[in-house]
This record gives C-alpha cells, structure tokens and sequence, in this order.
C-alpha cells in the first residue's frame, strides 16, 4: 500500500515508468477483455493470443480491476 | 471465434452457447425483441448487484438501499451501451461474458465516483518532491535511490504540466483515473494516453542517461 510519508520505492518507481514493451490502449483492452478472460478460463495462453494486454493490466489501474472483476464474477 | 471452451462456473453456461440466442433475439424485432432486452436487462443486473456489493467496501457511508440504485443506474447504463453496440460483438467469446463487461465497468466507475465523492483530487505536482524523498532510505540499494533521484529531475525536466499532473495523481497518489477524468472533464482512455505519453518520455531521459531499466523490467518478471 502506498501510503503519503512511506511510499514504496520500488512501487514507486513501477507505477511512474509502467510497464515496458507493447501495450494496448484502454478501449483496446476493453474490446479484448471477454475474450481475453474466456482464454484465462480455458486456461489457453491468453497472453500469447493477446498481446499487449498484459502490460496494460500492469499499466492502467482501472482496467486492471474491470479485467479482475470480469474474472471473479464468471468464477463466482 | 473462440476455439476453446472456456472454463465452466456458475456464470458460464457449461454447454453450446445459448448466449447466441440471446444475441440473435436482440437484433430481431416486436415482442421477442422487447423480451429479449428483459432478459438482458435482469443479466446485466445480476453483474452490477455483484461488482456493487464486491466493493462495498468503499462505501461504508452508504445505506443498502444506495447500493441497490447503484446497481441499477449501472444496468441500465450498460444496457443501453449494449444494445448501442450490439452489431460489434464479434462472437469471440459468449454473448453473455461480452455483455456483463458493460454492466461491471458501469457499476465499477459509478462505485469508484461515488466513493471519492467529495474528496480532494491531489493534482499538485510538487507532491512528487516531497513523497519520493521520503520513500528511500539509506536501506535502500543505492541503484535505487539513484533511480528515484533521476526520476525526479526527468519528471520535472521532460514532462509536460499535464503529463505530471496526470503521473502524479494516478501513479502517485492513486487517484481511480475515472476519478480523476471525472474531474478533468476528460475520458479514462484520454488520460492513459497522457500517461502512457509521460512513461514513454520518463523512460527514455532515463535511458539516455545510461539507467537500464530493462534489467529492472526483467529482475522483475521473475
């Protein structure tokens, strides 16, 4: 947790460069993300068959959290 | 088209896809149309009561009955946004998992909004100075600090106002970047561009410093 006073560096220093390489935009990532979560329950090679969306699930907060609640919800 | 068969649960259906027929119903006309978008509606309904009560948690000022709007201004939001979008579903997954994303994105930024509802946005660039300077000790490896310290200059030096006060809420402070579009009067898309910008441009005045950060991308992937 990042909190004012005691910041992780290394969380820090993750959140301000992001993640590196190819990385797909957010309405990218949104338009990939029923398939990409039906490949993850397969257990196919989701990020093989999509690329960039990793990176930007470790990029973007916000669609890091549609994606995990894409997953526990058809998991539920 | 999908060519593997995804995972069952309770929010797969575990056979052929009877989504499709959902979908096919949708685009028909009159009464199996108008029951079709019920159906859809009460689906849609199910994934927002669950993304609303998943993240309850940042609601404690909230009644039930608060809760349950919520849900309800999100599935109808979703709906329409389905129904909008309907000829771009490209059957690359079932009808249903590509529908219930509307409804969980809708209920997730409406949970997200309401609960920095009345919240301070911190956009102050120099917040910067002051947290990273209080974040590395002499613990820290000296690689490390040296990073943070070059970070610093390049935030300051090569960033754009707006790429810094962008970098500095979202990856800082941890302001939700629907939040802070929100408050900007922009789009989630369009600040993650300012984002994705402000690291591109981070990462190479780091680089032509002779910082590798691939190495620290590599160390860690492990």
């Amino acid at each position: 947790m990042n909190t004012p006073g005691n910041p992780d560096p290394a969380r820090l220093l993750a959140r301000a460069l992001g993640p590196g390489g190819l990385e797909l935009t957010c309405e990218e990532c949104f338009a990939e993300l029923d398939r990409y979560v039906e490949l993850e329950l397969a257990g196919s090679d989701a990020d093989a068959k999509v690329p960039g969306m990793r990176a930007h699930l470790d990029g973007c907060p916000a669609c890091d959290e549609d994606h995990g609640s894409l997953l526990s919800f058809l998991r539920a | 088209m999908p060519t593997e068969t995804p995972g069952a649960g309770p929010g797969l259906e575990p056979t052929a896809d009877p989504s499709r027929s959902l979908h096919r119903r949708l685009a028909s006309v009159g009464r199996e149309r108008d029951a079709a978008v019920v159906e859809l509606h009460a689906l849609l309904l199910r994934a927002a009561r669950f993304e609303v009560n998943r993240r309850g948690g940042s609601l404690s000022h909230l009644r039930r009955g608060d809760f349950e709007d919520l849900a309800q201004q999100s599935a109808d939001d979703a709906l329409l946004a389905v129904l909008a979008k309907l000829g771009e579903f490209r059957g690359e997954s079932r009808f249903t998992t590509w529908a219930y994303k509307f409804a969980l994105l809708e209920a997730g930024v409406k949970v997200r909004r309401r609960a920095w509802q009345g919240r301070e946005v911190p956009l102050e660039d120099g917040a910067w100075l002051t947290l990273a300077d209080a974040g590395v000790t002499v613990q820290h490896e000296v690689e490390t600090r040296d990073l943070i310290g070059a970070l610093r200059e390049e935030i300051e030096r090569s960033l754009s106002s707006r790429q810094r006060q962008v970098l500095v809420a979202v990856a800082l402070n941890d302001v939700p970047i629907d939040v802070l579009a929100e408050r900007l009067d922009s789009t989630r898309g369009a600040l993650y561009k300012t984002l994705h910008d402000a690291r591109r441009k981070l990462r190479a005045a780091l680089a032509a410093r002779g910082l590798d950060l691939d190495r620290r991308d590599r160390e860690e992937e492990l």
